[in-house]
């Protein structure tokens, strides 16, 4: 790095007024050095979209945190006739995004059902995120029929549709009273959530082992062999941080993949008891009959804020995998 | 190369019976086909439940019904539905047939499209046209089917019969033919339906492909063998389809494979809003219903066309390439 940086000094145009810088103690302390993580950070920063991205992203979870506030009324009060309607009153001052069919007002409704929906994909992807990498971590290290396994129930659960897994699987859970302790209520929120884990851990631990397999002949790793370091300590101490970059990646597609198979399961109606709470998939399932009959309010707004939201998620995630992995982003933008 | 391909048939069989014995159980705890014959049949005897149960083979330890199942479904008695005692067959195939009719209108424009726009897009790489299409498949990709198909609804079904002031809607939003249609087949009434839920499925098609082309063909692109073909004199447009594009088209080809496989199971989302009676929507009645019969045929087929597609595609990408050896 000083050879370089002496050699550009040698090479512009002399200014007589500056002292060329000739000990290298002075030229280290002009070169910046940085740590991994604020190079990732740095490279995600300049990624316009993406911060574009995570500024809207931000906009909107703090608009359906504060959901207190932010919302007209509540989670599923019923507004008084007005307009000499009981219900499907469309946009107006006294319901911003229109009302349903119950004459709920809408606008409050994507609010308090945004909050379920981004609850129910950040806990999946966390739970599957800490799930995936230990078994991942641990098949790519140990490999044998742990990583055979691991491999082939993955390949199974991956070559189905994704919505006949899911059904299947929550008929299947349900059913078995050994496990109602760990999923509760079949249209409760805790069941989605379980449900969801359970099927989406499997890919995360594809991406984790991946990143071992070739983590472990690093020359690192073999040195930590070398030094006596136990199998836990090697996994905790060197693969797993050395692989944080695909976990963080994959968490961000989690969480798509969990907010869409939630509104998938509620869209068809196997989703959360829509009597007393509601997500975004259930708002726009109630829109599925009624844009027949123009309606158009049932389907425009919780469509188009479920669209912004899983959009500025993939740009993030996309920016986070060309911060972490440059090489590997080239020709992408 | 056909041992390859025998051996893998081979192998299919102890998938297949894997399989479909891990689903058979699968169904059979998650749902319980006396109950669903139950709440069709609310005051049916003791006596008809067992006769019931004896019809479907639900006597018997979990294992042992699904031996007796499997030997009715290889000797083709495929059984009857619960809800309406139709035979499965005939209806499984005209939903198999439907499920065809549209997964091929919408992969042919999908996948043709999708490839044209990736090929400009890297032919011409960083251009307008370049960001445009990565920004659409962008937004393409993000929309998943359920909106998009609402949202053509609104427009093609509600609107454009309001703003055009025709008879019946624009374009119809559901099912192969007009409610009471019994003329035979009908080639442009049969357009009109697939016209809206090919296009939900061909956005995504369209938005997946275009991605794929451009990155493999902008691979091929850097390599060496163009510039020995560009160096050899050949002309421009040659180098770019028979060394370029040749060579891009390997991966896409198998995936395209893979995906056309997904297809007989995979349209449930579209087809069931579009009230399109085809495979995914057989299936999502048929779960709805708890309809034991029905469920098994449907998953059986699934799962056989799984494997012959990807089989398919390692056989094709052997064929194309010629480096790889099976």
């Amino acid at each position: 790095m000083t050879d370089i940086l002496k050699h550009e000094a040698a090479m512009a145009p002399v200014d007589p007024e500056r002292e060329l810088l000739t000990d290298p103690d002075e030229v280290n302390a002009l070169v910046t050095s940085l740590s991994p993580g604020q190079m990732v950070v740095r490279r995600f920063r300049q990624h316009k979209v993406a911060m574009v991205a995570l500024g809207v992203f931000l906009l909107i979870a703090l608009w359906i945190i504060l959901a207190p506030i932010t919302a007209r009324y509540g989670e599923i009060e019923i507004l008084a006739p007005f307009n000499g309607k009981r219900g499907f009153n469309p946009p107006g001052s006294k319901a911003w995004f229109g009302t349903d069919e119950l004459n709920r007002d809408l606008y409050s409704r994507v609010i308090w059902g945004g909050r379920v929906s981004l609850f129910i994909g950040l806990t999946v992807a966390v739970f599957s995120s800490i799930i995936g990498t230990a078994v991942g971590a641990i098949a790519g290290y140990r490999g044998g029929l742990i990583d055979d396994v691991l491999m082939r129930t993955t390949d199974l659960f991956l070559a189905f549709p994704t919505l006949v897994l899911l059904l299947v699987m929550r008929n299947l859970f349900d059913n078995i009273s050994l496990l109602s302790w760990l999923f509760g209520d079949l249209k409760s929120i805790r069941f989605i959530i379980v449900l969801l884990v359970a099927l989406s851990w499997m890919s995360v631990a594809r991406i984790v082992r991946g990143a071992v397999l070739s983590l472990k002949e690093r020359e690192f790793v073999e040195a930590s062999v070398a030094l006596g370091s136990s199998a836990p300590r090697i996994v905790l101490r060197h693969l797993i941080p050395n692989a944080i970059g695909p976990i963080i990646v994959s968490l961000t597609t989690s969480v798509v993949a969990a907010i869409v198979a939630e509104s998938t399961l509620a869209f068809f109606g196997f989703g959360i008891d829509p009597v007393y709470r509601t997500s975004w998939g259930g708002l726009l399932g109630a829109a599925k009959g009624q844009v027949l009959t123009g309606k158009w309010w049932m389907i425009v707004f919780p469509g188009t804020i479920f669209v912004v939201t899983i959009m500025c998620i993939n740009f993030i995630g996309d920016a986070l995998r060309d911060a972490f992995d440059p090489k590997q982003g080239q020709g992408r933008r | 190369m056909l041992q390859f391909v025998i051996r893998r048939l081979l192998w299919a069989i102890p998938t297949l019976l894997l399989v479909t014995f891990l689903v058979f159980v699968a169904i059979r705890v998650g749902t319980d086909p006396v109950q669903s014959y139950l709440r069709l049949n609310p005051r049916a005897s003791a006596k008809k439940i067992l006769q019931y149960r004896e019809a479907n083979g639900l006597v018997g330890s979990i294992p042992e019904q699904y031996l007796r199942w499997l030997g009715k479904f290889v000797t083709g008695n495929w059984g009857k539905s619960i809800k309406g005692s139709r035979p499965v067959w005939p209806s499984i195939k005209e939903a198999l047939s439907n499920t065809f009719i549209l997964g091929a209108f919408a992969s042919v424009i999908g996948i043709t499209v999708g490839l044209g726009i990736g090929i400009v897009a890297s032919l011409k790489q960083y251009s307008k046209f370049d960001s445009a299409s990565s920004a659409g498949a962008f937004i393409g990709l993000s929309i998943p089917p359920y909106i998009s198909a609402v949202l053509l609804q609104l427009l093609f079904a509600y609107y454009f019969t309001k703003w055009f002031n025709t008879d019946g809607p624009f374009l119809p939003p559901s099912g192969e033919y007009p409610v009471g249609y019994t003329g035979g087949f009908n080639p442009v009434l049969r357009l009109k339906h697939l016209i809206l839920p090919g296009t939900v499925v061909a956005i995504q098609t369209i938005a997946v492909y275009s991605r794929y082309m451009r990155a493999s063909l902008l691979e091929v692109k850097n390599s060496d063998y163009m510039r020995t073909a560009r160096a050899k004199g050949i002309s421009e447009t040659r180098v770019i389809v028979r060394h370029a594009l040749r060579n891009a088209m390997i991966p896409i080809v198998t995936v395209a494979a893979i995906d056309v496989g997904a297809i007989i199971g995979g349209l449930i989302i579209t087809e069931r809003i579009f009230g399109y009676n085809g495979m995914g929507d057989f299936f999502l009645t048929a779960f709805e219903n708890g309809d034991f019969p029905q469920l098994m045929p449907w998953l059986v087929l699934v799962v056989i066309s799984l494997i012959a597609f990807n089989l398919l595609a390692d056989v094709t990408y052997a064929f194309l390439d010629p480096r790889i050896r099976l």
